[in-house]
């Protein structure tokens, strides 16, 4: 498929909105997920580090 | 020869397991995403019926295909916890939920998108469009069940009916195309018979399908260690990680 222009490619042949519409949801959705992910990540070590060896020491 | 089947079956030895493999599925799904996006934008001829509207089933499909499919692999996990109460089986079923939530999103989302230029419509009640709304609601029904039940274990036992019971749902979208008359067209690709497309086109879509596939392991496993780290947090090995990663 050649588009010839860059105008050509994001016009999508009249079709942009529903084309672009489609992929940058998919992509923002999936970087969210992302973020989330690591977001929770952190804040479970965040708390590990809090309560983990709290909790450890009261063991002694 | 022994294998040792159930290495892997506690959270403490699959944890750096699921790290690695994680990380590697990440890396080929975005290979499969690059290579898939540019063979259906740049190899991938325009259509002579849809014009260029047609480029959305490079997510569509591929989406949908994975709304069913974790699905189905989210009910596998559910049900072999219930059947060998093996906590980890919960986890990963909890792991994979939110993931099948969002393709089933995308392939609403990108579908009502194509719907409006082709059909004239952002969304009927069809029985493939009916029947996979119904699949969204079972991923949230299953994860606010779970949310709503403090014990894990009890709220794995719980989702796991849901998921068992919600199974019937996916033959009725998968065959809902042939079963009715409906407004969705019938598969282009289909396990029985040859696909009727171009083949640019189809390898466009199923590169982008294993895009998506990777993607799902890759997230679902890094669901997962987080989900590990929450219920174990009072053993002996998480606090010893927290201390490394400290």
């Amino acid at each position: 498929m050649n588009w010839g222009s860059w105008e050509n490619f994001l016009a999508m042949g009249g079709y942009a909105f529903y084309v672009w519409g489609s992929y940058l949801v998919t992509l923002g959705l999936v970087i969210a997920e992302i973020v989330l992910l690591a977001l929770r990540k952190r804040s479970v070590l965040a708390h590990l580090r809090l309560h983990g060896t709290a909790a450890r020491q009261g063991d002694r | 020869m022994s294998i040792k089947w159930f290495k892997y079956s506690s959270p403490q030895s699959f944890f750096p397991l699921a790290g690695k493999l994680a990380l590697w599925f990440g890396a080929l799904a975005l290979v499969a995403c690059g290579v898939g996006l540019y063979v259906g934008f740049f190899v991938a001829p325009t259509d002579a019926q849809q014009g260029e509207a047609y480029r959305i089933i490079f997510i569509h499909v591929p989406a949908a295909w994975m709304s069913m499919f974790l699905y189905l692999v989210m009910a596998f996990w559910a049900g072999l916890g219930l059947a060998f109460n093996t906590r980890l089986s919960g986890m990963m079923a909890s792991a994979i939920a939110p993931t099948g939530a969002l393709f089933t999103f995308l392939a609403l989302w990108t579908g009502s998108l194509w719907g409006k230029p082709t059909w004239g419509t952002w969304w009927v009640w069809d029985a493939r469009l009916t029947s996979e709304l119904i699949l969204l609601f079972l991923y949230f029904g299953f994860m606010a069940l779970q949310a709503a039940i403090d014990d894990p274990r009890r709220a794995d036992k719980a989702g796991a009916v849901l998921a068992l019971v919600g199974v019937v749902n996916i033959p009725i979208i998968y065959f809902s195309v042939k079963w009715w008359n409906t407004l969705h067209q019938g598969a282009s690709v289909s396990l029985t018979q040859a696909p009727t497309m171009a083949a640019t086109m189809l390898t466009g879509m199923v590169v982008m399908a294993f895009g998506f596939w990777f993607y799902s392991i890759a997230a679902a496993l890094m669901r997962a260690r987080c989900i590990m780290l929450e219920r174990e947090r009072a053993s002996e090995w998480v606090a010893d990680y927290g201390r490394g990663s400290a």
